[in-house]
């Protein structure tokens, strides 16, 4: 067996599980593990400015790809400042393994220096943690981290190593472990046949149904299966803003995002459908409203691989515990041939009610001569993409003008922080997934506000030349915040105001970027171009746009899903 | 309404403190906990008690099930099931009156005098929670109760019904 030290077995155990970037921070309790790492080149290393970053990067590199992110952090403060990265991952259901430093194991409960009971701080956050208590057991620890953190409903996963096992003077053999599963851990994927059997009657029989798919779908890789059964019986697709991009947003049975900020359309036909097609979609408050008046005349089929997501806010009809994938392909199965024609003409009269909604054109807003509008910005970056950018967000209103004004045709392009809604995400998001699609065209759509959570993030943009796109919405203010005091409490603006805006252009600069401030209307397409038409650089664009403006659609709060303020004036 | 719910799990060190972290995260309450290993030493065995409805017990069952060291969970109050709780209790006993009635209210409940001391008795009972706290009451009805400790309440499924791996 080959002998190695701890921090040598972390590096090897990385590389034999196939992990080809690391995001991190160095510090004294993981130095051995930064040593370890100079030595080989299988395993490359990004070092960011603040670890937050990190773990934001680590999560844009696994929600674009799929695979698991990873990060690098020393003990203490270090590992806290991975904390809202954690969460942000977790409420999303993105898997992520967490290296964290600790300190010796003879000072654990000490108050050493540095010290933190990291997996007591990240444990409402994780989906496991792991403290690892002897050299040997790295290997097995690491692989079984990965293993959860990517397998039946993903989540980040926490290894936390004390010093004096990672120490390179100490060497012990390696043996990378081939069986990593777990007697207490078996995630469900098949549906149950008889639930399968009850839901494709329930969908065949429907009149008014709808499909409603959510992050699941993504996680399973279930968008070409998803879109089978949406086309077999001509659904109508709503989709969560962590589905966005399961079913395609071009597609002509597409309704767009549902919800607090959705369309009218997806929200009208969810309130009036008959049959609910849930898919890897958890019913959260910021889509069902008021749950007391949710869909009420709907049969709902809820298939979700966490038993928990089931009949959690919404009691379900016809629950079915399995991945989206395996699932939706039992579902096909189980229907077989359908008469494309007979159930076309059996939805008829429910497309038609869906094409007066869809005629009401809720997206439609007025461009004005001299403010440059949040929507046109969108669906301006929208065209000089192609509609086939990697588009990470911020959070605030900026974040639903993107899900609303950018349809995104594939899964994985839309990367943003639904569940924990953290500002100061989107930044480090698209530099990680600038990392793993190196040709890629990769946005962050932000705000003014966003963007100086984690703005830091300029230099690693750097050192590792990437050419990220950041359309940064400006309107001087908090907007959503803004928004909000708009409608409640009387235009009373308290603390959403800043007046003390850098000049982000300068900013850029400073960081060796590229800087483009936008003014007015007419400048914007010109600047777009010559924004996207930089393939080697970053470009910060200032866009100062129209302060005033609102998110609409919105719902009416206690309300049913499709009580709807339409703009400041009109009500559904 | 009182349910008690049984946890078969890895007994790794952290496990009881993520079960317990479920509980206090999700706003359950827990009325009474109890833990051990089992026969199989690899292993703990956990009960707890707690008041809720029906869908917070769903919940609180499905929450624990997803924890990544958990087996088994059961709701025991789902079935026929035996259930039981120990309670050791000091009481003072200074006269010879009172140390007739301790006495008296030990063989009624069946309860056993595990340790005397010159002004008091330690007493063990077992049974039901409703049991332990009506012999309770009776005692300090005629003396005064220095201190009881529980175990908390721990049951198994009557029949061939077992939580094993
Ligand atoms: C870390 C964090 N702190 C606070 C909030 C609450 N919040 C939600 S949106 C918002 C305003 C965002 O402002 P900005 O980034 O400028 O975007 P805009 O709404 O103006 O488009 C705030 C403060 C949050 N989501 N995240």
């Amino acid at each position: 067996m080959e002998m190695m030290s701890g921090a040598a077995m972390v590096v090897r155990t990385l590389k034999d599980l196939g992990v080809k970037h690391v995001f991190g921070y160095p510090g004294g309790a993981v130095l051995d593990i930064y040593d370890a790492l100079y030595a080989q080149e299988d395993v490359e290393h990004i070092l960011v400015r603040h670890e937050q970053g990190a773990a934001h990067m680590a999560d844009g590199y696994a929600r674009s790809t799929g695979t698991t992110g990873t990060v690098l952090v020393t003990s203490g403060p270090g590992a806290t400042n991975t904390l809202t990265g954690i969460a942000t991952a977790y409420m999303d259901s993105i898997p992520m393994v967490i290296l964290s430093g600790q300190v010796p194991s003879m000072h654990i409960g000490e108050d050493a220096f540095q010290e933190t009971d990291m997996v007591g701080c990240s444990r409402p956050v994780v989906k496991h943690s792991f403290l690892v208590k002897r050299a040997v057991d790295i290997p097995e620890a690491i692989a079984k981290a990965y293993y959860i953190a990517n397998t039946g409903r993903p989540g980040p996963v926490v290894v936390d190593l004390p010093k004096d096992i990672v120490n390179v003077l100490e060497e012990h053999p390696y043996q990378f472990p081939e069986d990593v599963t777990m007697r207490s851990y078996n995630p469900t994927l098949k549906g149950h046949p008889k639930q399968i059997k009850k839901a494709a009657k329930v969908l065949l029989d429907a009149k008014r149904p709808i499909l409603y798919v959510g992050g699941g779908a993504i996680a399973a890789e279930a968008s070409e299966l998803v879109t089978e059964i949406a086309e077999k019986l001509h659904l109508p697709v709503t989709s969560t803003l962590m589905g966005l991009g399961a079913f395609s947003g071009v597609h002509a049975q597409s309704l767009g995002m549902l919800g607090m900020h959705g369309t009218l359309e997806s929200n009208k036909a969810m309130h009036n459908a008959d049959c609910i097609l849930a898919l890897g979609a958890r019913f959260d408050d910021r889509v069902t409203n008021n749950v007391e008046k949710f869909c009420p005349h709907a049969t709902i089929i809820h298939v979700d691989i966490d038993p928990a997501s089931i009949s959690k806010t919404v009691a379900v009809h016809i629950p079915v515990v399995g991945s989206v994938d395996q699932v939706a392909k039992q579902l096909l199965e189980q229907m077989g041939d359908v008469d494309s024609n007979k159930q076309k003409e059996k939805l008829a009269d429910w497309w038609q009610q869906i094409e007066q909604w869809r005629g009401r054109t809720c997206l439609n807003y007025k461009k004005d001569d001299k403010l440059i509008k949040p929507q046109e910005v969108i669906q301006s970056v929208y065209k000089h993409t192609n509609g086939d950018a990697y588009v990470s967000s911020d959070v605030g209103q900026h974040q639903m003008f993107a899900a609303l004004y950018y349809p995104f045709a594939k899964p994985r392009r839309w990367i943003n922080s639904g569940g924990l809604g953290t500002m100061g995400f989107g930044l480090p998001a698209a530099m990680g997934v600038q990392m793993a699609h190196r040709d890629a065209t990769s946005v962050v759509i932000t705000g003014d506000g966003s963007i100086q959570m984690n703005i830091q993030e300029l230099s690693t943009c750097l050192q590792y030349k990437l050419p990220i796109k950041i359309i940064s919405l400006n309107n001087r203010a908090l907007g959503m915040v803004r928004q909000w005091q708009d409608m409640n409490y009387k235009s009373r603006y308290s603390s959403s105001y800043m007046d003390s805006m850098p000049d982000f252009v300068k900013l850029a600069e400073a960081y060796g970027h590229i800087g483009i401030r936008v003014d007015h209307p007419d400048q914007l397409d010109a600047a777009m171009e010559r924004c996207f038409a930089e393939k080697e650089r970053l470009v910060f664009m200032d866009i100062q746009i129209d302060q005033n403006e609102h998110v609409y659609p919105m719902q009416i709060k206690f309300g049913a899903m499709d009580d709807m303020r339409l703009s400041k004036t009109e009500r559904t | 309404m009182k349910r008690i719910i049984s946890v078969l799990m890895e007994n790794a060190p952290g496990a009881l403190s993520r079960i317990v972290g479920v509980f206090s995260q999700r706003g359950y309450n827990v009325d009474s906990l109890c833990v051990a290993a089992t026969d199989d030493k690899s292993l703990s065995r956990l009960t707890i008690t707690t008041q809720a409805d029906d869908k917070v017990i769903e919940q609180i069952t499905k929450q624990v099930n997803k924890l990544i060291d958990v087996l088994k969970v059961t709701d025991l109050t789902d079935g026929n099931h035996v259930e039981r709780e120990l309670m050791l209790i000091k009481v003072a006993t200074r006269s010879e009156l009172v140390r007739a009635e301790v006495n008296r209210n030990v063989d009624i409940f069946r309860a056993q005098i595990i340790d005397v001391d010159l002004n008091n008795y330690t007493i063990q009972v077992t049974g039901t929670s409703d049991k332990l706290d009506a012999f309770a009451n009776v005692l300090a009805q005629s003396t005064e109760i220095i201190e009881a400790s529980r175990t908390g309440v721990c049951g198994l499924a009557r029949g061939d019904k077992a939580l094993r791996p």
